[in-house]
C-alpha cells in the first residue's frame, strides 16, 4: 500500500525531472516556440548540476538537495542526488528505477495513468509534436528565445488535483529552472547550472 | 449336510451384507492426507497443518491468456471485482489498489500503537531530535513534496516506519494497473480462499466460482474477450484435480478390469454359471477389504480403492485354481469321472505368503500403504475363505466348464525345450541374469531412488510446470521457509512473533535472510501496544521536549500542533484487537499469518531470501539463532521437511519390505520344512524383482516408494505360482497340465488388473502397475523355467 504511495511520490519527482531536462515546449501559434523546439531537439546529450529546494508549509526555511542530471536523447534521463543523502532516479523508456541506500525499486510507468499523460506529452514535445502537448496541458509561452518561460497547467483533473502548474525557465536551449507548484501550496524549485566540463 | 450348507451360505450372506453396509457408509477421502503421516512428530505436525490449512494451501494462482492485452486487463479487473464480492474468497489481488485508501487510513490512525519505534526514548529530546532530522532528510529527497503533507501530524515518521515493516516482496510487473507476466502475455491474479486448502469440496466450489466469474468478465471484455483463456494452479486446484482423476481412474479401471477379466474367464470356462461363481470371491473380498479399512481407519482414501483394483486381479486366482483344478479328471475308459480335491494346502500357503507381504505394510506411517495392507489382507483372506467354503456349496452338480488340459499341454510343450536343458545350465542363466541386474542397479545406486515427496504427487508434470511458471511470474515461492511460533492463545502467539522478530532482525542485517513478515506487524500483541501507549508522554512534557528538539532545525514547530493533539489522543485510545483490522486488506495479511487449529494458535513468520535469484535460505543458521535465543519457535523449511518426510517413508518402507520378505522366507522354510526348498521357491521371485528393477532403471525411471511396494507384491503374488511349481515337482499327482493352465489364466488376470493401472493417469498407481504387471509375468515364467524337469518332463506330460 504504502509502497505504492512511495512510488507515487517518486513519480511526482520524476515528472519534475522530465520537465527539467526536456525543455521542448510549444506555445500555440508561436514561431519562437517552434524555433526553440527545433533547437532543443537537436541536442543529443546534456549534463548539468542541479540544486533542488523544497518550500513546504511545515518548514521555516527550504530544505535543499543537490547533484547532477544527465539526459540522453531521446528517452533516458537520470537524476543523481549527492547531498544530503545519495539517491538515484533513472527513467528509461517507460521504466523508472529508483535507488536509495540498498533499496531499488523498478516500476512501469504505464501503471500510473495520472502521470502517464504528463510524460507522454513531454515525449511528444521531444519529437516536436506540440499538438500532443496541447492535448494535455494549457501551454503559456512568455518572453523570447533569449530568455523564456513556459507555464504548463494540466488539463486532466486527476493530475491537476496534485500539481497545479509546472513553470520552466530557460535561456535559448539551456534550462535555468523548473518549478513544480503543488495544489496545496508547497512547491519545489530545481535550479540548473552548466556542468563544468572535465 | 443340508444344515451345514444353509449355515455357511447364511453366514456368508450376512457377513457380506454387513460389509456392504459398512462400505456404503464409509467416508471417502481424496486429499493429500493419504500421503501424510498418521502419527506425526511435532515438526511434521507443523508441516501438515501448513499443507492442510496454511496460507499457502489456500492460494489459487490465476493466469488469463489469449485475446489481446486490453481484453486481458479488462477481464482481470472484472474477474477481481466479482470475486471480491464473493464471501468464499478472503482476498483477491490483481495489482489494483482496491483497499489502499482504507489501509492507509488505518495505519495512519493507529500509528502510535503499530509502530515498533514507539518507545519512551523515542519521545525524549534526543529521540525526537533524531527522528526530526531524519524527516527533514526525507523532505529533501525526491519524495519530499508528498511527505510534506504528512509531517504536521507525523513529524517522527511513524507512518513510513510502519509501511517499511509491512513492505512485501517486489510486486509483479504492472500493466495498465493490473499484474502481468514479465512478457506481458498473461494477466495474473491471486485469490485466497476462506476455506482451508484441504477442504476439497470448498476448493472445488471456489474454482467453479472463479470459472463463472471469468466467463462473465470475459464476455464484457470486448470482442477479444472470447479468445481469453482461464488457467489456474495452486494446491486447491491440484487436490480438486487429483480427486477427480483418482475417482475417474478408480471407476473406469474397476469397470475395465472387471470387463476384461469377465471376458477372459468366459473364454476359459465357456460357462456363465462358472463365471458367476468365480467372481463371488472377488466381490466378497473387495467388500471385506473396504469394510475393514473403513472400520480400522475411520476413512477410506480414494487412492486405496485405486490400489485395491489390483486385488481383483489377484483374488480371482483362487476361484480359477478352484474351478479349473477341481474339474473332474478325464474319465478312464469304462469308469466314471471323479471330482478331484483342489490343492487347498498350496493355495492357503500362497495366500499366507501374500498376507505376510501385505502385513509388512501395516505398520507403515504412510496411511495410503497401511490401508493398502489392510485392504489386501482382509480381501485375500475373505476371497480364499469364500472359495474354500462357499463355492463348493454353490457348485452345481453338473458344472460344465471347458477342459483346459489341451491348453496346459500346449504350455507344457512350450516349456519343454527350456526344461530339457540341465538344471545347472538353467540356474546358471538365472544367476547371470540376476548378476547383470544387480550390477546395473549398483551402477545406478546414486540416482536409484527419487527422494522427493513430489514423486508421490498425483499432479502431472505439465500441471507442475505451469504452476512453476505462474509462481515465477508472481514472484511467489513454491515452498516457504517459515518460522512458526506455537502458542496457547492469540496474544501469546503475537508476543512470540515479536520475540522471534528480535531474533530475525540481526539476520536481516547480516544478509542471512532478506526480510520476514510477521502477524505482529499487522496487529501487535496487546502487551506491545500497551507498552507503546504508555511510552507516549503527556502533552506538556511532549511539547517541551519537542521545542528543545526542534531548536535550530528547519521545521516550524508551530505547525506541529496536530502532532501534539494526535499523541494526546493516542494516549487514551483503546488497544486494537483483530476486529479492528476488518474491512482493510490488513485483515487478510494478518489472517494468513495466524493459524488457529485445534485450540492452538501458531504465528507464522515467512522468511524472504536475501537474494531473490538464489532463493535458498541458510535455514541451519536461522535455527542456530533461535536455539541461541532459547526460543521455542520452530524454523520450518517446508520443501526439505516434506522431502525428509518422504525419505523417512522410503527408509521405513525398505525396512518393512525386507521384514516382509524375511517373513515370507521364514514361512516357506517352516511349511516346506527346508530352507533349501524355500530358497528354490523364492529364487524365481527375487530374480523377477531384480529384472523389473533393472528394467525400470534402464527406462530411466526413478524408483519411488510405490515401485518398492510393487516389488513386494511381485513376491507376494508370485509366491503362489512358485509354490504350485514346487508342489508339482515334489509329488504332484497328475494334474500338471491343468495346474499350468490355471496358473496361466490366473496370471493373465493379474497382469490385466495391474496393467490397467498404467493407464490410470495417476502417477502413484502407474508406478505400481508398471512394476507388478511385468513382475508377476516374469515370476511365472522364471518359476516355470526353474522348476525341476522331472517328473512332469515332456514325455510324462505327453503321456498323461
Amino acid at each position: 500500500m504504502m509502497r505504492r504511495r512511495r512510488i507515487g511520490i517518486g513519480l511526482a519527482a520524476c515528472t519534475a525531472l522530465w520537465l527539467a531536462a526536456a525543455p521542448h515546449t510549444a506555445a500555440a501559434a508561436s514561431e519562437e516556440l517552434d524555433e526553440l523546439m527545433h533547437l532543443m531537439a537537436a541536442r543529443q546529450h546534456g549534463e548539468v548540476d542541479f540544486v533542488e529546494q523544497h518550500f513546504l508549509a511545515v518548514l521555516k526555511r527550504p530544505v535543499e538537495s543537490s547533484g547532477i542530471m544527465i539526459y540522453d536523447a531521446p528517452k533516458r534521463l537520470e537524476k543523481r542526488t549527492k547531498e544530503p543523502r545519495p539517491e538515484t532516479l533513472v527513467l528509461e523508456g517507460d521504466v523508472l528505477t529508483m535507488q536509495r541506500g540498498s533499496q531499488t525499486r523498478v516500476l512501469d510507468l504505464k501503471a500510473y495513468p495520472t502521470v502517464l499523460p504528463l510524460i507522454e506529452s513531454i515525449r511528444a514535445t521531444l519529437a516536436g509534436d506540440s499538438s500532443a502537448l496541447e492535448r494535455v496541458f494549457t501551454v503559456e509561452f512568455a518572453g523570447g528565445l533569449p530568455h523564456w518561460l513556459l507555464t504548463l497547467v494540466p488539463r486532466e483533473a486527476a493530475v491537476a488535483h496534485k500539481i497545479s502548474a509546472v513553470r520552466i525557465e530557460g535561456v535559448r536551449d539551456d534550462l535555468v529552472s523548473v518549478e513544480i507548484l503543488e495544489a496545496n501550496g508547497d512547491r519545489s524549485l530545481i535550479t540548473l547550472r552548466a556542468h563544468p566540463i572535465a | 449336510m443340508r444344515a451345514r450348507k444353509i449355515a455357511i451360505l447364511g453366514g456368508w450372506l450376512a457377513l457380506t451384507l454387513v460389509a456392504a453396509i459398512v462400505a456404503m457408509r464409509a467416508r471417502y477421502l481424496a486429499d493429500l492426507s493419504a500421503f501424510l503421516p498418521a502419527r506425526p512428530t511435532p515438526a511434521q505436525r507443523l508441516l501438515i497443518d501448513q499443507l492442510r490449512y496454511g496460507p499457502a494451501s489456500r492460494l489459487i494462482l490465476i493466469g488469463l491468456e489469449g485475446g489481446d492485452a486490453t481484453a486481458r486487463v479488462q477481464a482481470s479487473r472484472g474477474l477481481a471485482a466479482r470475486l471480491r464480492r464473493d464471501a468464499r474468497f478472503a482476498s483477491v489481488d490483481n495489482g489494483e489498489d482496491a483497499t489502499a485508501d482504507r489501509d492507509r487510513e488505518f495505519l495512519f490512525e493507529h500509528r502510535y500503537l503499530l509502530s515498533a519505534s514507539v518507545t519512551p526514548e523515542h519521545f525524549t529530546v534526543a529521540g525526537l531530535r533524531a527522528a526530526l532530522e531524519d524527516t527533514i532528510e526525507d523532505l529533501a529527497s525526491n519524495e519530499g513534496l508528498l511527505i510534506g503533507a504528512l509531517v504536521p501530524r507525523d513529524p517522527t515518521g511513524e507512518t513510513l516506519r510502519i509501511v517499511e515493516q509491512l513492505s512485501q516482496t517486489p510486486a509483479p510487473r504492472n500493466q495498465d494497473g493490473v499484474w502481468v507476466s514479465p512478457s506481458g502475455a498473461r494477466a495474473l491474479l491471486v485469490a485466497e480462499t476462506q476455506a482451508a486448502g484441504s477442504d476439497t469440496d470448498a476448493q472445488e466450489q471456489a474454482l467453479d466460482a472463479i470459472r463463472s466469474a471469468f466467463a462473465a468478465a470475459a464476455a464484457q471484455a470486448g470482442p477479444a474477450g472470447r479468445a481469453l483463456e482461464l488457467r489456474m494452479s495452486g494446491p486447491g486446484v491440484f487436490s480438486v484435480d487429483s480427486r477427480a482423476r483418482i475417482e475417474r481412474a478408480v471407476v473406469r479401471l474397476s469397470l475395465a478390469a472387471s470387463a476384461l477379466i469377465v471376458v477372459v474367464l468366459l473364454a476359459v470356462y465357456r460357462s456363465f454359471a462358472a463365471l458367476a461363481i468365480g467372481l463371488l470371491p472377488v466381490a466378497t473380498g473387495a467388500l471385506a477389504g473396504v469394510a475393514a479399512v473403513a472400520l480400522g481407519f475411520g476413512v477410506v482414501h480414494g487412492i486405496t480403492l485405486g490400489f485395491g483394483i489390483t486385488l481383483i486381479g489377484e483374488s480371482v486366482d483362487y476361484s480359477i485354481y478352484f474351478l479349473i483344478q477341481s474339474r473332474p479328471a478325464p474319465a478312464p475308459p469304462g469308469g466314471a469321472a471323479e471330482p478331484r480335491d483342489p490343492p487347498w494346502p498350496t493355495m492357503s500357503l500362497g495366500m499366507l505368503t501374500s498376507v505376510c507381504g501385505f502385513a509388512s505394510l501395516l505398520p507403515s506411517g504412510f496411511p495410503g500403504l497401511a490401508q493398502l495392507g489392510t485392504y489386501s489382507i482382509c480381501g485375500l483372506v475373505a476371497a480364499l475363505a469364500v472359495t474354500r467354503y462357499v463355492l463348493p456349496q454353490l457348485l452345481p452338480r453338473h458344472l460344465h466348464i471347458r477342459d483346459l488340459t489341451p491348453l496346459g499341454l500346449r504350455l507344457a510343450r512350450g516349456l519343454a525345450p527350456v526344461l530339457r536343458r540341465p538344471a545347472p545350465a538353467r540356474w546358471g542363466v538365472a544367476l547371470a541374469l540376476a548378476g547383470a541386474a544387480l550390477a546395473l542397479l549398483f551402477l545406478a545406486r546414486g540416482q536409484l531412488w527419487n527422494r522427493e515427496l513430489s514423486s508421490l504427487s498425483p499432479i502431472s508434470t505439465a500441471a507442475a510446470r505451469y504452476d512453476a511458471e505462474l509462481r515465477a511470474d508472481l514472484g511467489a515461492p513454491s515452498a516457504l521457509d517459515l518460522v512458526v511460533v506455537p502458542a496457547a492463545s492469540l496474544e501469546a502467539a503475537l508476543r512470540g512473533a515479536e520475540s522471534a522478530a528480535q531474533v530475525l532482525a540481526p539476520l536481516v542485517v547480516q544478509h542471512v535472510i532478506g526480510g520476514f513478515d510477521s502477524p505482529a506487524n499487522y496487529l501487535p500483541s496487546e502487551a506491545a501496544q500497551a507498552l507503546r501507549r504508555a511510552s507516549l508522554p503527556e502533552s506538556g512534557v511532549l511539547r517541551a521536549n519537542l521545542d528543545r528538539a526542534a531548536a535550530g532545525l528547519a521545521l516550524d514547530v508551530e505547525r506541529l500542533r496536530p502532532f501534539l493533539d494526535d499523541v494526546e489522543a493516542a494516549r487514551h485510545s483503546p488497544l486494537l484487537g483483530p476486529d479492528a483490522l476488518r474491512g482493510s486488506s490488513l485483515a487478510q495479511g494478518f489472517d494468513a499469518l495466524i493459524l488457529h487449529v485445534d485450540g492452538r494458535w501458531d504465528a507464522l513468520l515467512p522468511l524472504r531470501a536475501a537474494d531473490p535469484r538464489a532463493p535458498d535460505i541458510d535455514v541451519a543458521r536461522v535455527r542456530r539463532a533461535f536455539a541461541a535465543a532459547s526460543s521455542d519457535a520452530q524454523v520450518l523449511d517446508t520443501k526439505r521437511e516434506s522431502d525428509a518426510l518422504y525419505t523417512q517413508y522410503l527408509h521405513q518402507a525398505i525396512k518393512l519390505s525386507l521384514c516382509g520378505l524375511t517373513a515370507i522366507a521364514a514361512l516357506l522354510a517352516l511349511v516346506l520344512r527346508s530352507p533349501l526348498r524355500a530358497a528354490r521357491v523364492l529364487a524365481p521371485l527375487l530374480l523377477s524383482v531384480l529384472t523389473v528393477a533393472a528394467a525400470l532403471v534402464l527406462a530411466r525411471r526413478e524408483l519411488t516408494i510405490l515401485h518398492l511396494v510393487g516389488m513386494l507384491l511381485i513376491v507376494a503374488v508370485g509366491s503362489n505360482y512358485a509354490l504350485f511349481f514346487h508342489r508339482r515337482s515334489h509329488g504332484g499327482h497328475g494334474a500338471q497340465p491343468l495346474t499350468l493352465a490355471s496358473l496361466a489364466v490366473a496370471n493373465l488376470c493379474t497382469v490385466i488388473g495391474f496393467g490397467l493401472l498404467c493407464l490410470s493417469g495417476v502417477p502413484v498407481l502407474e508406478a505400481l502397475g508398471a512394476t507388478v504387471a511385468p513382475g508377476t509375468l516374469l515370476a511365472l515364467v522364471f518359476a516355470a523355467a526353474l522348476s525341476a524337469a522331472q517328473p512332469p518332463g515332456p514325455r510324462a506330460v505327453a503321456g498323461a
